[in-house]
Order: structure tokens, then sequence, then C-alpha cells
């Protein structure tokens, strides 16, 4: 299965060094040391880090940087590692500038390097991952959410482990109809950066053939004539729906609209029942012990986009492991036969199409600590191939048509 | 509770004569014994009527069940005190609570019923633990989320997987060192060894299969994959398993896919697939081969199969999430 680091190893003692990889596999199944190196790409000034945000815990958000899921997932790999001799190690690149870490990251290809995290927000992603376009670097995007760098800025080069927002709306819009609530008072943010989860949301709407009663928008102000467009109670007023679906990425209106409904009503969305990509209530598939174990490593719980990162260096160190060639890799993780273990329970993969993972999603009420109401996709929602595919864009909607990469080797 | 009955059996053939009086078989209740995660207890079921005749408050999750030996105890590993207790077979009582460390999954007893190995999740080890001075005398470190423990029955060498690094581990017992790390399908959870020692199964949850290890040199020789009729891979979760006593037959359950695949272990044949409960794991086969129990964790029940038909004969309620069955006879 291990191949012989030959292949890829071109120096002047290449012989040599195949000799006596030759001799150590026939003593003990024991292959050269190789390095994998990961790059982490990061913005030291992301608002979503600020301290004053992290503090918060918002449902659906990060509580720190995911750097610490890929190293947990480089700690507990360490006897699969050591078997195949492969040692994986990461290193900061700091962004201040994409054109800057575009050079720093062409710089740490040069020496060998070619996989690296994105822990960037959406516009920088797909600026970064445009700019590396026909280079050989694998991206991994671990923590922005934006649907369109799934399909208008798919990527060859860029692979998606945390779901994005068509998928969690997704998520939300299956629960909702398994529980035949279907009439919803939608309530949105009129933020010009928000539009892309709103539409993610009204798409799933119409999807899946709920009512919306009343579409109504929110907004934040001090000014006196816009003081009931932040008051919940006037929002929802004389509105008989079945649920209020809240779509506030920022999350501070929508933290406060649970229980301050004018009839009682159940929220879903950016409070209430919220789509997760991983939660810590989360009690089979060994998902407590991960839990435990980030919560051992990085000193607070786990969150979505540390499970992201976690489940993109899995995914690095799987194919990794198998594979010396590093040219292969971009394949090997599109195959079909890519199995991934996420600790969710089904086994995950990359969607040829568009080069995300398709994964089960969490929807859970109460923050940390609190309950896992249900896990998409949910019974009856089928789909020809994957059920897990019943969430964000199937093959034949996504405009995102990527394929193999030709003349590399498998 | 499979391992044990494994490699008891022959033992006791061997030793029939030293068996003797303190044979299991003289005086077997029949009786059924199954854990059941969410309720702290363990249930006994009368093996011939299937009724319940005691509900016994064990400790905090008690998951996996060995007999001793003699048959007299019954230990049960409890996931949640970091304990196992000690159950008296005939009184049904527990008469002994022996502390080992948070985080205890299954374990495996040493032939002569001196030793206690169990793997610990929390700590990523598998720990030897002397029963006669209530110690640990050995831990060693393997890959995270270990899971199945299974020692020979020569007591030389132990075998754990690992759930995170899809390894089994070969660790000499006398050493205590890894000697070989096997690379299996994803998420290897239990282990069935052939009577005559000489296969090693391995059922891979998330691999949707069996790894056959050949013990001679601990290489993987075969992967047995399942695919139910209407199933896609990723509800093929298999888990429990056991085999005959004649080592031709082995059964394994299938988690998520609610069924048992009844599989001919020379040509790897899947010959049958037995509908059962939701979330199947545990299994049990009694000592004629004729029964065999099916813990279902997601449906609160177990399944009694009869063998011979080849199909589920009646659906017994146990505790919340059953987890483990084994059989006094």
């Amino acid at each position: 299965m291990i191949k012989s680091p030959t292949a890829f190893r071109s120096g002047g003692s290449g012989w040599r060094r195949g000799l006596v990889c030759a001799l150590l596999a026939s003593a003990g199944g024991i292959t050269l040391a190789r390095d994998v190196t990961i790059g982490v790409v990061y913005a030291p000034d992301d608002a979503r880090y600020d301290s004053k945000r992290l503090e918060k815990s918002y449902p659906g958000q990060p509580l720190g940087r995911p750097r610490a899921g890929a190293e947990m997932a480089i700690a507990e790999s360490e006897f699969q590692l050591n078997n195949a001799g492969l040692k994986v190690v990461l290193k900061d690149v700091p962004l201040d500038s994409v054109a800057q870490a575009n050079k720093q990251m062409l710089a740490l290809m040069q020496k060998g390097v070619r996989h690296f995290l994105l822990d960037l927000p959406g516009a920088t992603v797909a600026e970064l991952s445009k700019s590396l376009q026909g280079t050989d670097a694998l991206l991994f995007n671990v923590s922005a959410s934006q649907d369109n760098l799934r399909r208008s800025a798919c990527s060859a080069n860029l692979f998606h482990t945390l779901p994005d927002e068509s998928m969690m709306a997704d998520a939300t819009a299956q629960f909702l109809t398994a529980h035949k609530w279907t009439k919803v008072l939608l309530l949105t943010s009129t933020v010009v950066d928000d539009a892309p989860s709103i539409s993610a949301a009204r798409n799933a709407i119409k999807r899946y053939g709920i009512k919306v009663v009343a579409d109504k928008a929110y907004k934040l102000s001090n000014d006196p004539r816009e003081r009931d467009l932040g008051n919940v109670a006037l929002l929802t007023a004389g509105i008989d729906a079945d649920v209020v679906w809240v779509v506030d990425p920022d999350g501070e209106f929508a933290r406060d609209v649970p229980y301050r409904t004018n009839l009682p009503r159940l929220v879903v969305g950016s409070a209430g029942l919220v789509a997760e990509a991983w939660h810590t209530s989360w009690e089979r598939n060994g998902a407590p012990q991960l839990t435990r174990r980030f919560k051992k490593a990085a000193n607070r719980p786990m969150a979505g986009a540390d499970w992201a990162a976690w489940m993109a260096t899995k995914a690095i160190i799987d194919v990794a492991i198998k594979l010396p060639d590093m040219r292969s890799h971009r394949n090997a993780l599109r195959s079909a036969d890519l199995v991934l273990d996420g600790f969710k329970g089904a086994r995950l993969s990359f969607r040829r199409w568009d080069q995300q993972l398709r994964q089960p999603i969490f929807l859970a009420s109460g923050g940390f600590g609190g309950g896992i109401a249900g896990v998409a996709p949910l019974d009856g929602f089928l789909h020809p191939s994957n059920n897990l595919d019943t969430l964000g864009a199937d093959e034949k909607e996504s405009p995102c048509k990527l394929s193999d990469s030709s003349g590399a080797k498998k | 509770m499979k391992m044990n009955q494994q490699k008891f059996l022959p033992m006791c053939a061997l030793v029939l004569a030293m068996c003797g009086a303190a044979s299991a078989s003289a005086k077997a209740t029949g009786e059924v014994f199954i854990s059941s995660e969410k309720d702290n207890v363990v249930t006994v079921l009368d093996g011939k009527t299937q009724k319940q005749v005691a509900s016994i408050k064990a400790c905090k999750r008690p998951r996996h069940m060995q007999l001793t030996p003699d048959h007299q105890k019954l230990y049960v590993g409890c996931g949640d005190d970091g304990t196992a207790v000690v159950i008296d077979v005939a009184s049904k009582k527990v008469t002994e609570k022996v502390k080992l460390e948070e985080g205890v999954e299954i374990f495996d007893l040493s032939p002569d019923g001196k030793m206690l190995y169990f793997s610990n999740e929390d700590t990523a080890s598998v720990v030897g633990f002397d029963l006669v001075s209530k110690k640990v005398t050995i831990q060693i470190k393997v890959g995270e989320e270990p899971e199945g423990v299974l020692i020979t029955p020569d007591g030389k060498t132990l075998y754990v997987t690992s759930e995170v690094a899809s390894l089994v581990h070969v660790i000499d017992v006398a050493s205590g060192k890894i000697l070989k790390n096997v690379e299996v399908a994803k998420r290897p959870r239990r282990f069935a060894l052939t009577p005559d020692g000489k296969e090693l199964w391995v059922s891979c949850e998330m691999g949707s299969a069996v790894s056959v290890i050949r013990t001679s040199d601990h290489t993987v020789v075969d992967t047995i994959k399942f695919q139910p009729k209407g199933f896609r891979a990723d509800e093929v979760t298999p888990v429990g398993m056991i085999m005959t006593s004649d080592g031709k037959t082995a059964f394994v359950s299938l988690g998520r896919a609610n069924h048992v695949a009844v599989v001919d272990v020379a040509s790897r044949a899947v010959n049958n697939l037995i509908l059962v409960g939701k979330r199947a794991w545990g299994l049990a086969l009694t000592r004629d081969n004729s029964t065999l129990y099916v813990a279902n964790g997601m449906s609160d029940d177990v399944s009694v199969v009869d063998v011979a038909k080849g199909r589920a004969v009646k659906t017994i309620k146990a505790g919340r999430v059953p987890h483990s069955v084994v059989i006094d006879d």
C-alpha cells in the first residue's frame, strides 16, 4: 500500500536511499521517514476571533482559532504516522494581504509544501484560491461557510470541510418539514454582507415547500424612527407562524429572539435551533472522546470550525500515508474510495463537483451543553446515491463542475 | 463475552478432567445476562423461557461483561464510574467493586482468570490489572480510542484495536511491547478468534467490513464486505462478532443495518442476513450453538435468533440501550 518514497525522490543518492528503504521495508514494513508540512493560513486581525466576540459564544460561530483542531488531528494520528514513517507538522502563514500570503505560500511550495488550511474570511478565501490557481497547492477551507466559494468562486485547488450555508439551511428546513412546522415567520438582517446567508435560507425554504407567512427585516439601530425594527415583540406581533426563522450571521440580534416573540413560538436559524457542523452534546460515534480530547488540549469546547480543521488534517494524513507522491493527492481526495470518519456516524467524502465534504449536520438547541434535536439528513429525506447529498447543492444544481487532475498519477 | 466463550471452550475440552467438578456446564444455569448502558442494570433472563428473573443494579454504565473460567463470577466493565463490578452468578448480587480507571471500555480476562486487561479510551492505553493484588501492573500506550481487547488462549499475546488509528496492536504480554501494528479497515471495534487460533477477525465499523488477520504473521489476508439488500455502505456498521464452537460459522452484527450476517468462515461467503432490532451490537451464542442473542442498542431490546431456522423468533424487552449479552451455560 505504501509506495516506495524513491518514486518521488530523485536526488543523487536516490538508488542508495531506495536500497536502504527496501532493506528497512523487508525488515519490518517500515518506510523511510517522510515529512509533510501543512501550512495554516490565517489573518491575525480576523474579526471572527476578536476576544470580545469569542466571549459571546454565539451558536454556529467559532469559539477560537481552528488550528487547535489540526493539532489534535496530528496528535491522535501518532501511531499511524509512526507506522508509516511520516512526520506531519503545521507551519503558520499569517496573512496581511493576499499578495503577501500568496508569495509566502509559493515560497513554501518551493520547499515541497503542498497542503494549506485556510482559516480566513470568505472573501479572502476566494481571492487567495484564485491567485493560486494553476499551482500544485491544495487548499482546505475550514472556517468560511459562504456558498459562493463552492459555486461561482469554486476552484480546483480548493476543498471545503466546513458545511456551507445551503447545507445548514437545508438541514433546518428538513427538520421543519419532518415536524410539519411549515409556516414560518422569516426575520432577516438588513446588512448587505448577510445577503448570502439570507438567500441560502430562502432557497431552502423554497426547496422544501415551506410557507413564509411573514417576511420581516430587523435592524439594530439607534434611530428612534427605526426602534420598532429591533423590537422582537413588535416584529412578531399577531403573526401566527409555526416557527420564527431568524437569519443573523452576526448573532447579536438573534440571541434575543427566543422568548421575546409575541406569541409563544419556537425559534430556528441563528438562535434557538441552530445547524452545527459539530456539537459537544453529540453522544454517539465516539464523539464524546473527541470532544473530551479537544477540551483537554485546547481548554475550550470544540466548535464547527475546529472540527473542520481536524477533519481536513485527518483527510490529508489519510492520503499522505498511502501516497508519497503528493501530485496524486488531489485525485485521491476526490476519489469515491476515500472514506473519512468524522465521528458523526456516516462515511464522509468530498463531492466531486465542488469538493465540499458531504456530512451530517446537527440541529442543536440551547448552545453548548444544550440538546441535539436531530441530525440531518433526517429520516425520510432520500437521495438516489447518497442521502448526505440532500444537503446543499447537488451535482445537477451546482454551477461548479470540477474534474480530476489529468496527468497526475494515482 | 464472545472471546470468553471462544477461548475457554477448547480449554475445557482439553482439560476436561480438571474442569471436572467445577465444570461450567455442571451447574450452569443457562441464564442470560444483558448489560444496558443507560439505566445501570444487568438484566437476567431465564435461558429457556426468556422471562426476566432478575434485574441487578450494577454500576454506572455497564457495558462489556465476561464470565470467569469457572463461571462463578461475572465481571462487568462500568464506563462511567471507572470500575468493574463482580456479580456472583448464583446469588445474582454484586459482591465486589474493583476500582479500575475512568474510561474503561472492553476488557478480557487472562486464561487463568488472574489478570484483567482493559482498554482505556480516555488515556489511549491498554491496562493490565492484577485481580489478586488489585493493582495495575502494566499500562501500554496505544492508538487513540482503543476498544476491542483479546488475549490469546495461551495468555501470551494481547490484541487491541484503535478506532481512530484503524490499527490492531499486537502486544507481547511478557514484555509489554507492541510487536506489530496491523492496518485494518476504518474504525476497528471488536475481535473474534477462530477456535484453532489461526485467524483473528476484526469488525470495522466505518469500513463496513471485517478484516481477517492471519495470526502466524499478523497480516490481513481478507476483507469481508457486507452489503445487505436495501442498505447503503453508510448504514452497514459491523461491531459484534461470535463464532460457532466448530469455527465454521461466524455471526457479525451489522449495527445500523439492523441485521446479523451469517458468514461461512472458510469461504468468507455471507450465507444469510437475519433481520434483528435497531443498532445490533452485542452477540452471544448458546453452548449448543442453537440460539443467538443480539443486543439492539437503539430499540432497547434483545433478539433471540433460532440459528437453524436462520431468523429471529423472539424479541425481548431489555434495559435502556442494551450493550452486551453473556450466557451462563
